[in-house]
């Protein structure tokens, strides 16, 4: 299965997840066609009716928008994309500073450790 | 549009004083793929039976595209049985043959190629295909219809993983949107995420009957573990 899905989750929210990591992270890009309902339900292998639920939910909150005849396109709200990606990244954020905490540690702890890892990453 | 399959309190007993089932009330809308469930024995095969012409119910009735089962509805209804039916000493091509003088719905390309993709040979002698093989031609020839429903018994217990993933997939690109798939199976986890919808069977009454995101919203687990838990032995 290409698209790992968790069993326990919906579907068509995981799909969503994934559809917004994709276009934060630049895969699509702001104005790009998405591939047919069909074709993403057939890559995630999924129902296409499901596939169609997590693209019209996008498309309610703005992410994407659909022309009539020609298909579904990324929006090019820049704002919207910027506040998607800090929503995103302050998620991220949470479960981590969750994680190092349930770990014992304390803030300026984490926060040494954490410039000590991002230094390790820049060498790499 | 009319619902594709309704069953109105329908019953099925064998004449041993067991109901194998009953007063089942159904109706499936069109362009879904759904999910016949139950443990061994709970009436999924007789309900597939009955859809199919190949049992009387004794009580109520089904209607299918508004119809009774019987030779018109076989026109739609495009049904892979849990055991093969296929002459052994016939070639594979030989079969495709038969299907498209049986059905007008029949797609000889559609099915050469899956075929194909399956590495299986026109030229094979049924008898010489692996139990896999055989099951794969099966399902591809029922696959190969434009039918409005497709009925499909057990249709990936006996083939391996990979085949299992490309029948799947064939399923998903092959069924038309307007067409609905009722599939029965035991191997839940395998077929859930293309699922629109399951129904539980239980001592041949309907325990269950909802849309798979509804269960995994509401009882956060899959389909699979709700399934556990329900049937516990």
């Amino acid at each position: 299965m290409t698209w790992n899905l968790d069993n326990n989750i919906p579907i068509y929210l995981q799909i969503m997840e994934r559809i917004q990591r994709d276009i934060i992270s630049g895969r699509y890009r702001p104005g790009d066609k998405l591939p047919s309902v069909r074709e993403l339900a057939v890559e995630a292998a999924v129902n296409p009716n499901t596939m169609q639920k997590a693209l019209s939910e996008l498309e309610r909150g703005g992410l994407v928008y659909s022309q009539r005849t020609s298909g579904r396109f990324i929006t090019e709200d820049e704002e919207l994309l910027r506040e998607l990606k800090k929503e995103r990244a302050g998620r991220y954020l949470a479960e981590f500073i969750e994680s190092m905490h349930n770990l014992g540690l304390k803030d300026d702890e984490i926060l040494a450790l954490l410039n000590e890892a991002l230094k390790e990453e820049g060498k790499a | 549009m009319k619902p594709i399959l309704e069953c109105y309190g329908l019953s099925k007993s064998y004449g041993n004083g067991r109901m194998a089932l009953s007063n089942l009330n159904l109706s499936l809308e069109r362009g879904q793929i759904i999910g016949l469930l139950g443990p061994n024995g709970s009436g999924k095969t007789t309900l597939i039976k009955l859809i199919n012409d190949l049992l009387v119910p004794t009580e109520g009735y089904i209607r299918i595209d508004g119809s009774t089962p019987g030779a018109e509805t076989k026109k739609i209804v495009s049904y892979l049985p849990e055991r093969t039916y296929l002459t052994p000493s016939w070639k594979v091509a030989d079969l495709i043959s038969y299907f498209e003088d049986f059905y007008g719905d029949f797609q000889r390309n559609r099915a050469k190629q899956m075929l194909e993709a399956l590495g299986i040979e026109l030229h094979a002698k049924l008898r010489t295909l692996s139990k896999g093989a055989r099951e794969k031609v099966q399902l591809v020839m029922v696959m190969s219809r434009d039918a409005s429903l497709y009925i499909l018994d057990e249709p990936i217990g006996g083939v391996d993983p990979a085949s299992r993933d490309y029948i799947l997939n064939t399923i998903l690109t092959n069924y038309n949107e307007n067409a609905t798939i009722l599939l029965s199976t035991h191997l839940i986890s395998d077929i859930e995420n293309i699922l629109d919808r399951v129904l539980f069977l239980q001592n041949g009454q309907l325990v269950l009957n909802a849309p798979v995101d509804d269960i995994r919203m509401e009882q956060k687990k899959s389909v699979d573990m709700l399934f556990r838990e329900v049937f516990r032995c």
